[in-house]
């Protein structure tokens, strides 16, 4: 246990120093205050308070800029350390593999989470201070996107690390976590609604569209968001969706956080068996 | 004899089609010096590796400290190795304090002795506060050279550590090496720069294309080599002809430049000839025996190895 919090912190420090936990803390902050100034202009009429309009809005811009940060943070954990010779030197030493994989994840994971919570905790306070009284709800909704946030970086800092322990190749490993993001991200919804348009709706049923909505982390990210909070799903016009998909909170939760176990697990188990 | 510290037992490692090691039979006690020299290829860092249980043999066993380095067990065994990679690489962003404390937690060597340690190495206090990044090649290495020492390790594997070092700084290198093998640590020294390892190793072992090809004292892997000794004597005229007829069928007679002869024989002929030289030849201004160097020994077991 002590070995991973020492390569953990080693690894916080080097985010430190390589002035990475700045830039993202400083983006993360940066979005989240515009949006939440930019999000208190349409309400009043629509009968939501700025911090639901600021969910919406935050969670779908957390689909795309996260996963990106968390890959590029990520991709080059295994594979670069070992292509400068680092990895040699670290695995001569008395630690075991595992330890040293969960080791740095769990670094690169905190460095997301700080940025994610500083970054987004900054907008929750400018709320706070906007003078406009806000439901108890309504915090519990920004948490809950803050926390589920934290878990979508981990699960895409995981992927990040199977495909630096997959392969031999810096390069390589940039390609794969770039089509990650974009599979996961982009293609992924466009062929699922593409299913849906040509199916006519109905093509597939709902349980299957369900599950294929549970098997993408970004997805299940999204869900939990938007349909998760009554207050959240009216406005982000997913009302509809919410009562059809009974998929439960805890199952989303769940679903995030076998996002982060199974990748990290399998590059575990590659890790334990490669060649250095 | 003490029990041996590393004992390699007809290893063989296969990366796909190609054979890094093959066959390799070698045992180093405590308190030996090894230098083991090759070609780059040759199969050394690989058998490092082995050694240091980062990759498993594909045939044969070793024992590293009585125990099996590659098993889930052996965090005990490597607390008490030292290690010291080819084209080692630290963090630019860390300072020298940092990187060692950061290798010390993890060695779980007490940070109190770092000092001492950077003082060892020669890393002054104002460089050891600085950025790995700021360090020239000699000073990296110098810090590379402090956490292989962390927890005074039994067993030390320096991976060409003098590569890039001014000649003053191998000098220190060497002398730091030379008191841990008095202590008791077992070292094994990779290098091709062979002539420093002259007068540094207690044995020498030659790699060629995965195979040790030499293994034993530079005196015993110069009878074996059976080398030519050469004798250099500057003559103060340019008359060789007599020298020529006293010397004889024993040795080989060339004329170099600035009025050098020089007289190649076997060791065995290397006293008499000298002293039929000295009692009844003709004047020589300067005599000089030349041994067979470490570079030619190398050669030379890689020659016999090819003719194979």
């Amino acid at each position: 246990m002590n070995t991973l919090l020492i390569i953990a912190s080693k690894e916080v420090r080097e985010a430190v120093r390589n002035r990475w936990v700045v830039a993202t803390t400083l983006l993360m902050a940066a979005l989240a205050l515009t949006l939440s100034f930019l999000g208190a202009a349409p309400t009043g009429t629509v009968g939501v308070g700025p911090v639901e309009v600021t969910i919406v809005s935050l969670s779908s811009l957390t689909i795309f800029l996260l996963p990106l940060i968390a890959l590029l943070l990520s991709f080059d954990a295994v594979v670069g350390e070992i292509d400068r010779g680092t990895m040699t030197l670290l695995l001569s030493y008395p630690v075991a593999r595992w330890q040293v994989l969960f080791g740095k994840f769990l670094g690169h994971a905190a460095v997301i989470a700080l940025a994610t919570v500083v970054g987004y905790g900054a907008a929750g306070v400018a709320l706070a201070s906007g003078g406009t009284p806000i439901a108890e709800e309504s915090w519990r909704a920004f948490a809950s996107m803050i926390g589920s946030s934290v878990l979508l970086g981990a699960a895409f800092t995981a992927l990040g690390y199977l495909a630096s322990t997959l392969v031999r190749d810096r390069g390589t490993a940039a390609g794969i976590a770039v089509a990650i993001w974009l599979g996961f991200v982009l293609l992924y919804d466009m062929a699922l609604l593409g299913m849906l348009v040509a199916g006519g709706g109905s093509g597939i049923g709902v349980e299957a569209l369900n599950w294929l909505l549970l098997a993408n982390p970004a997805d299940a990210y999204r869900l939990f968001n938007l349909t998760g909070f009554k207050s959240v799903s009216a406005f982000a016009g997913t009302a509809g969706l919410a009562a059809h998909a009974n998929v439960s909170v805890p199952l989303l939760l769940a679903v995030l956080a076998a996002w982060v176990a199974a990748p990290l697990a399998l590059a575990t188990a590659l890790f334990s068996r490669k060649q250095i | 004899m003490t029990e041996a510290t590393i004992r390699v037992e007809n290893v063989t490692k296969r990366y796909g089609e190609t054979e890094a090691v093959r066959g390799v039979d070698l045992t180093m006690a405590p308190g030996e010096c090894v230098a083991m020299v090759g070609h780059n290829g040759a199969g050394k860092s690989s058998l490092i590796k082995l050694m240091l249980g980062l990759t498993t043999p594909t045939s044969g066993r070793i024992r590293l400290l009585g125990g099996d380095p590659s098993s889930a067990a052996a965090s005990h065994i490597r607390r008490q190795v030292g290690f010291l990679p080819e084209n080692v690489a630290f963090h630019p962003n860390m300072t020298g304090r940092e990187t060692l404390d950061f290798y010390a937690r993890l060695k779980g060597a007490p940070r109190r002795d770092n000092d001492a340690l950077f003082e060892r190495v020669g890393l002054e206090p104002a460089a050891v506060k600085r950025r790995v990044g700021t360090y020239s090649k000699g000073m990296r290495q110098r810090l590379a050279l402090a956490q292989a020492l962390l927890g005074g390790p039994k067993v030390l594997f320096l991976d060409e550590p003098t590569t890039g070092l001014d000649p003053a700084l191998r000098q220190s290198f060497y002398a730091i090496v030379a008191a841990l093998r008095d202590a008791g640590t077992t070292v094994l020294l990779c290098s091709h720069a062979l002539t420093e390892l002259e007068g540094q190793a207690d044995r020498v072992v030659v790699m060629n294309r995965g195979r040790k090809v030499a293994d034993g004292s530079l005196a015993t892997l110069r009878s074996l080599a059976r080398l030519p000794v050469r004798i250099r004597l500057t003559l103060p005229t340019d008359d060789i002809a007599d020298l020529a007829r006293r010397v004889g069928e024993g040795a080989a007679l060339t004329r170099l430049a600035g009025g050098v002869v020089e007289l190649a024989c076997a060791n065995d002929d290397k006293v008499d000839l000298v002293r039929r030289i000295a009692c009844d030849g003709p004047a020589v201004d300067d005599i000089e025996i030349v041994q067979p160097s470490l570079d030619e020994m190398y050669a030379h077991f890689l020659r016999r190895e090819a003719a194979e």
